[in-house]
């Protein structure tokens, strides 16, 4: 294309906006921003209705009661160190390196198990002293908004998986690049919303 | 095995349902065997159900609109004819239960079923063109959209036949939607459908101002960009933003159903106003999504007809933005009477106000264009001008709404119908007609015929003013909307007048089918030979009628808005044809069926869901994953066309008349 020759000659004087179609790396990407924008709405509708409902325990357990402080605790580190091993993950894709994308992302892949299957023994042990869902408004807004994230973090494991077997059959082709790029900004995407979950629903149930 | 599923479900002993179902399958049965005989599967699974071009998904989503508005109108005429009748001892032909099915069904299938497709469709048709691109951000993704808009269409007139449709109004207000009060599959279905059709509109809206945003031509910046797509920029930012608000409310509501949450129940803590604030807080964005499109539209028939630029244009794209923003700070002026007292009403009564000010502003921008202007009166003119006298009266009356303590007197009554019959009407279904009538050259290579574009406007627009000012006076009488029977005779009159209007927009539904078959017969006749049949200011006019897969062999490049009027204003000094033009190989993308498996499987995920037959979920679930595994590993997504076909192409169809 002759714009995309030109491209170089001009870029300092041409603005951005006037250059012509971006190329598929930045579209793709801005693409992805913006579905997690509309995620981000998602969940943000899933707060607002916590926030409405976490005083309606209808004579059942409060938060204060639930929450233990040190369990979520550690639930959190693990999901915030699978961030940063997922970003070393990223350095080695970009750079390239098969192995240390790999290892990195598999590490990345056992801290989110460890995560989800830690909040799974806090849904039984609630479900076991008969604090589900169904017995109050607050315990159906703690379920939705805290499932969603989970259903949210276990999704993106199945996709990380897939994009493992990307790698080991299709190579580091760009297709693949910017599926890669696209997983670490929903890994990313999810440990912000988590830190709003840690905050107002487990720090909040102390105040 | 099959849930709750049985014979039962399917209403053999409502005559009006079997009849309708049965003469609808009649005519699918009928078109499948034309279809098969006639050996066109092959076309169509190659040219239309796995086509990703951006052209032909706008042309199927307006088709769909177009059957729906079919099915979303019948339910129209059943009420007026219902209203008509029941007076006084009389009860009409319709027992309680059906009639608020067909309420809520009517209201469900006009706003999601064809307005937005007949939206959505407008974009994806033009935006490409009009940003002087190949096709928009995500062809694939645009595919899914398109299908899984179809799959929820599907649903809802599956519920026609098998079980019921919701009867609660178009909203499922809880508790009356909760599984205590709603016990049937009527609000499943009404769940479900707008569920898999919300995503596709999600997706869809992703996609679209993706484009928008990052695919434009070489120097179209923001200030470049034609109005139309300004306005549908600011509907896509809606989409993106208010959609999701949409899909975790009904997950709410599901939950309630389904797992026993309480979040909008009466007991153990629910609070069904929660519900009413959330959905709100969707549909009222909503709204505008549909309307701003259709303003894009209007300003771009304008200026065309006119021969004039868009007069402040730089003032209408700031309204457009101001409405934007505006349309989520008003949601509240749908349930005054909730009680949130009169500051908060307050708030949002003169939120409301300030958003007739941009509205205001564009109404004056369209009428300073025709001034002065050599107006040329074709069909989509006559859309605008009637649009302009329509919507003012419908923006009238929503301010007056807009009152907390009017509207404590007119909620819920048939005013609002009025009111917002007013404004969807004159303002979305206007828009889109004069949008068919005004790009259908560019889609077809043939224009529609006048006589009866023009016949088609004049049904409309007094059908639409027998039909509802009626109603107006009726709100103001008292008369509540969702009534199956009224016990005032002296209202008959009035309910009689309105079916007359009703029935001169069928008269205008049914012009337009001739319309289109006379228009298809005398093809020839009509046929558009320059690609620009309207003298057009904007990009979409430089490309052969129809474009060719890839719109454009060259990116145009562009300085201005009415980028194509300046490049016909420079065509005497500047002969662009004395350049010798060589042409680069295109890459389009590859025809795709994912979309289309992906709705079969949602399909069947959401029948299943609706029916409580688990294992056909869990099967919907896995053939939905495989299509996308399938679709991951997919690595030739596109096509090349060579460069000597493109210089085939051009000296066939490329400028002879035309400037680029």
């Amino acid at each position: 294309m002759s714009a995309a020759g030109q491209g170089l000659a001009t870029a300092q004087e041409v603005p951005l906006s006037l250059r012509g179609p971006a190329p598929t790396r930045v579209v793709a990407g801005y693409g992805f921003w913006l579905f997690l924008l509309s995620d981000i709405v998602i969940f943000a509708a899933f707060f607002a209705a916590y926030a409405v409902l976490s005083g309606e325990n209808a004579g059942g357990p409060t938060a204060a009661d639930l929450f233990d402080k040190k369990h979520v605790l550690i639930e959190t580190a693990c999901l915030l160190a699978s961030s940063v091993t997922c970003g070393f993950g990223s350095l080695a894709m970009q750079s390239g390196n098969r192995t240390s994308t790999y290892f990195w992302m598999t590490i990345t892949f056992i801290l989110g198990v460890a995560f989800l299957s830690l909040e799974v023994s806090e849904f039984r042990h609630m479900l076991e002293i008969g604090a589900g869902p169904s017995r109050s408004a607050f315990l159906s807004a703690f379920f939705a908004l805290v499932g969603t994230h989970g259903l949210h973090v276990s999704v993106g494991l199945c996709w990380l998986v897939v994009m493992l077997l990307q790698v080991a059959t299709l190579g580091f082709q760009p297709m693949v690049s910017r599926r890669f790029f696209c997983f670490g900004l929903f890994w990313h995407a999810l440990d912000i919303v988590w830190i709003g979950v840690f905050t107002i629903v487990y720090l909040g149930a102390h105040l | 095995m099959l849930g709750r599923l049985s014979w039962a479900a399917i209403p053999f002993d409502v005559p009006v349902v079997m009849i309708a179902a049965g003469s609808v399958g009649f005519i699918i049965f009928c078109l499948l065997a034309l279809v098969t005989v006639k050996g066109w599967w092959p076309y169509l699974w190659r040219e239309w159900i796995t086509s990703v071009d951006h052209k032909r998904i706008g042309v199927m989503y307006i088709i769909l609109a177009l059957l729906m508005l079919v099915r979303g109108f019948s339910d129209a005429l059943l009420m007026r004819s219902q209203l008509a009748l029941a007076a006084g001892h009389a009860q009409g032909y319709l027992p309680p239960e059906h009639y608020d099915q067909i309420f809520s069904a009517h209201g469900t299938i006009m706003i999601f079923f064809v307005a937005m497709p007949f939206v959505v469709g407008l974009m994806n048709f033009v935006l490409p063109l009009q940003l002087g691109v190949r096709d928009v951000a995500f062809p694939v993704l645009n595919s899914v959209s398109f299908w899984l808009t179809a799959a929820g269409v599907l649903l809802v007139n599956v519920s026609l036949v098998v079980g019921e449709f919701a009867r609660t109004g178009w909203l499922a207000y809880p508790p009356l939607s909760e599984l205590a009060y709603s016990p049937g599959v009527g609000v499943d279905y009404y769940l479900w459908s707008l569920q898999i059709s919300g995503l596709g509109t999600l997706l869809s809206g992703i996609n679209l101002l993706t484009t928008i945003l990052k695919l434009r031509a070489p120097g179209m910046g923001y200030r470049q960009m034609p109005i139309f797509c300004w306005t549908a920029l600011a509907s896509n930012l809606l989409i993106v933003a208010s959609f999701p608000i949409l899909t975790a409310t009904f997950a709410m509501l599901l939950l309630d159903r389904y797992c026993g949450f309480h979040f909008f129940t009466n007991d153990l803590g629910g609070n069904p106003m929660m519900y009413v604030n959330l959905i709100w807080s969707w549909g009222h964005p909503e709204v505008y999504i549909l309307i701003l499109p259709a303003f894009g539209v209007f300003s771009e028939v304008v200026a065309t007809f006119s021969g004039k630029p868009l007069f402040g244009r730089r003032s209408m794209v700031m309204a457009t933005m101001a409405i934007c923003v505006l349309s989520f700070l008003v949601w509240l002026h749908h349930f005054f009477t909730m009680g949130a007292g009169a500051d908060v009403n307050g708030f949002f009564g003169i939120m409301t106000m300030l958003i007739a000010v941009p509205t205001g502003v564009k109404i004056f921008n369209w009428l300073f264009t025709l001034y002065g202007g050599r107006i040329r009166f074709t069909t989509p003119v006559y859309w605008a001008v009637g649009f302009m006298v329509t919507f003012v009266i419908g923006g009238m009356t929503g301010v007056l709404m807009a009152i907390p303590p009017a509207d404590f007197v007119l909620h819920n009554s048939l005013f609002l119908i009025a009111h917002f019959h007013n404004v969807v009407i004159g303002g979305v279904v206007f828009g889109v007609m004069a949008g068919i009538t005004y790009w259908f050259p560019k889609a077809f290579g043939f224009s529609l015929n006048e006589r009866l574009g023009k016949a088609v406007f004049w049904c409309w627009f007094f059908g639409f003013y027998l039909a509802f000012m009626p109603l107006y006076m009726l709100g103001l009488m008292g008369a509540t909307r969702r009534m199956q029977h009224y016990a005032n005779p002296h209202w008959q009159p009035l309910m009689l007048i309105a079916l007359a209007g009703a029935l001169l927009i069928l008269l205008g539904i049914a012009l337009t089918g001739v319309q289109l078959a006379v228009s298809i017969r005398h093809r020839d006749r009509y046929r558009d030979v320059t690609g620009d049949p309207w003298n057009g200011r904007t990009l979409e006019w430089s490309t052969p009628s129809p474009p060719p897969a890839w719109n454009y062999s060259h990116l145009p490049q562009v300085d201005r808005p009415d980028a194509f009027w300046a490049m016909k204003q420079q065509r005497g000094t500047a002969p662009d044809r004395s350049v010798p033009r060589t042409y680069e190989t295109i890459h389009v993308p590859r025809n795709n069926p994912t979309g289309f498996y992906l709705a079969f499987f949602a399909v069947l995920l959401g029948f299943s869901l609706i029916w409580r037959i688990w294992w056909g979920a869990g099967l919907g679930l896995l053939g939905a994953l495989a299509v996308g595994l399938m679709q991951a590993w997919r690595t030739h997504g596109e096509i090349e066309v060579h460069a000597d076909q493109v210089a085939a192409f051009e000296r066939l169809h490329g400028p002879k008349g035309r400037p680029v």
